[in-house]
């Protein structure tokens, strides 16, 4: 056991490829599967998450230092490497928290197969198209420059990267996390034109996480999310935009812990 | 040498740039003059069939949504230049074929136009500068890996000729190949592919194409084509002739050195009307992780070649002035970086108006090129 405080990654095989796999803390276990800004080790929220949790949380190929093995395309084909890490680490009753893909990622392994799975947290998830075709659901992250994407990302746009005050070793995990990214939402655009008809097989208690002011995922998105899932509910965190994680940490966390305690 | 006389088609009538954000993507097309395009096409035409009459050959490329190339269908634009040019061998330089949808299709509308020209097309693939991943909507991710696939399925469409055979790539799926009409040329019209990246020179000098560079200067176009030269010896084939090398630069010749520079002044249009928003110079998995890197650190991008004309000339990214200092300086640059067989002339861009155009069509099919042609294009390479 580590603490999220001196966390350091192992790089770990499965499913045929190897990934960077945080695995911090002692308790009820939380898999947590991060969004396209990828898996910060010192992230407040995840420090907090692991004093009252095991927090199993893995870079996704191409992601942090995860390599990309070629025959790595889909959020299919990570569902299904994350059902493989459920299985190779014997985990049960997990609680698995997605945020923005990888709450796509969490859906689409739940569809799957939910024996493992106690609970579901979906936070900020993109992976549906509830609209036609000539409404973008989702803005379109690679038309956008810099400063408008902060704008719609963060509740308070000072919360996004700063280039000049990072190192060349974030900047280069920012590129690499760019690149995947890019690999798994470009197209369809950020969705499984089938996941929506297939989150009726979801049967565990699930919530919704959104920040208020998240200008990606908008309330009638996660709305139509959630009306496909029985008994899901939805929680709004204030001052905080597509990553509530990250800027509001402590309501965050508390809002996952709580459910988990339900 | 040979020298293919190329215009990239601008529609160059444009607000001031202080009045919209990006030439490319984004610039609605209601400022695209139909009456005004329609004459701008036809003038285009006209430039390159007096190329063809005055010896040249031609070349074309193909930009999607940018009022700095009208041509966004290579095919098209070849299939009318088939028809109207007599002698030039027509070069499509080049097709973005990680961009497109379906291989066959290019095999096949290739293969349309090498009959038209009855065995005068030469093929190109480009990579395709980043702006296009936008326009096309294309995963800018594994870009050099459907290149490769989609490469490798034109040449075997243009290749079969026993019926239909079966492609179940990674990226391309056809289980019935069997194109109609097949390529004039045997066993299929030159193959030219632009490259940059030590990975994408290996591959090209595997293939044996003919490698072409755009604005490189001096530096890097020897590194390229040193790099070529060496894999094709290191693999046990002979030293590469000058034939496997093509050069582009913004030419323009006058019949004096000043109205030679005064033209070229004219063509920068196409290195400084290049305003483009932030977010399409670099689409994730287009550059290194590296160069990526120092593009967020504010780094300009390989294709922010924007300075004054006399630094260019000096680059070799620009040969100007009368036919004589014209060549002269093409005959350095060719020294300086191997030799090269092919010199790709943009001769025209922006507000370079038909008759100054035309002029220098003429002073090049007629002073420049016969002396370029001597320079042999099968020469052994020289030790550098």
């Amino acid at each position: 056991m580590t603490t999220a405080d001196n966390a350091t990654a192992a790089l770990v095989p499965v499913g045929g490829t190897t990934i960077e796999l945080f695995d911090q803390g002692s308790g009820p276990t939380i898999l947590l599967l991060h969004g396209a800004g990828g898996l910060k080790a010192g992230a407040p929220f995840l420090r907090a998450l692991s004093a009252k949790a095991r927090v199993v949380a893995p870079s996704h190929p191409g992601f942090g230092k995860s390599p990309l093995p070629d025959w790595i395309s889909s959020i299919d084909d990570l569902a299904y490497l994350y059902l493989d890490l459920l299985e190779q680490l014997d985990l049960h009753d997990v609680t698995l928290v997605g945020m923005s893909m990888g709450g796509w990622t969490a859906a689409e392994i739940a569809i799957k197969n939910s024996e493992r799975l106690a609970r579901l947290v979906l936070a900020d998830p993109v992976g549906i198209k509830p609209s036609g075709r000539e409404v973008r659901d989702i803005p379109d992250i690679w038309a956008l420059d810099d400063a408008e994407l902060a704008k719609l990302m963060q509740h308070d746009p000072a919360n996004g990267p700063n280039y000049a005050t990072m190192s060349d070793e974030d900047l280069s995990v920012l590129a690499r996390n760019r690149e995947a990214a890019a690999l798994y939402l470009w197209e369809p655009y950020m969705h499984n034109p089938q996941l929506l008809r297939r989150l009726h097989r979801i049967k565990k208690p699930t919530l919704f996480i959104r920040g208020a002011s998240d200008g990606l995922v908008s309330a009638a998105y996660v709305r139509a999310y959630s009306e496909a899932i029985s008994g899901s509910r939805i929680v709004t965190i204030e001052r905080a935009g597509h990553s509530p994680a990250n800027e509001q940490p402590e309501k965050f966390v508390e809002t996952v812990l709580g459910f988990m305690g339900e | 040498m040979r020298s293919f006389y190329f215009s990239e088609n601008a529609y160059p009538y444009l607000p001031d740039a202080s009045e919209y954000t990006s030439i490319r993507n984004t610039l609605p097309n209601r400022l695209f003059d139909p009456k005004v395009g329609a004459e701008l096409y036809h003038r285009y035409f006209d430039e390159w069939q007096y190329a063809d009459e005055v010896g040249l050959n031609v070349m074309v490329n193909e930009h999607h949504s940018t009022a700095t190339n009208l041509n966004p269908s290579g095919a098209v634009v070849l299939s009318v230049l088939a028809r109207i040019t007599k002698k030039a061998r027509i070069l499509m330089l080049g097709l973005p074929i990680a961009n497109r949808r379906d291989p066959v299709r290019v095999a096949e509308e290739m293969a349309m136009v090498d009959n038209y020209s009855r065995g005068r097309l030469e093929v190109g693939f480009v990579r395709g500068v980043p702006y296009e991943i936008s326009a096309q909507n294309s995963n800018p991710m594994r870009m050099a890996e459907r290149m490769k696939e989609a490469h490798d399925l034109i040449i075997k469409a243009w290749t079969s000729h026993d019926g239909p055979f079966n492609w179940e790539g990674r990226y391309f799926q056809h289980r019935q190949v069997n194109i109609w009409p097949r390529p004039y040329q045997q066993p299929h019209p030159p193959i030219w592919i632009t490259c940059k990246s030590p990975s994408q020179i290996d591959w090209v000098a595997d293939e044996g194409h003919i490698a072409a560079t755009f604005l490189t200067g001096y530096g890097d176009t020897k590194r390229i084509f040193d790099h070529y030269r060496a894999r094709r010896v290191q693999n046990g084939h002979p030293s590469p002739g000058n034939d496997r090398f093509a050069y582009a630069a913004l030419t323009y010749v006058g019949k004096t050195d000043s109205e030679g520079f005064a033209g070229a002044e004219k063509l920068m249009w196409y290195l400084n009307a290049n305003k483009v928003a932030s977010q399409f110079k670099n689409p994730p998995g287009y550059s290194s992780i590296p160069t990526s890197v120092a593009l967020m650190r504010g780094a300009s991008t390989a294709f922010d070649r924007s300075s004054p004309l006399e630094s260019c000339i000096e680059q070799g990214i620009v040969f100007a002035g009368s036919p004589d200092t014209v060549y002269k300086q093409i005959r350095k640059h060719y020294d300086a970086v191997g030799g090269y067989g092919n010199l790709l002339i943009m001769g025209q861009a922006g507000f370079l108006e038909h008759d100054e155009t035309m002029s220098s069509i003429k002073l090049l099919g007629t002073e420049v090129a016969p002396r370029l042609a001597q320079l042999s294009i099968n020469a052994e390479a020289v030790p550098a």
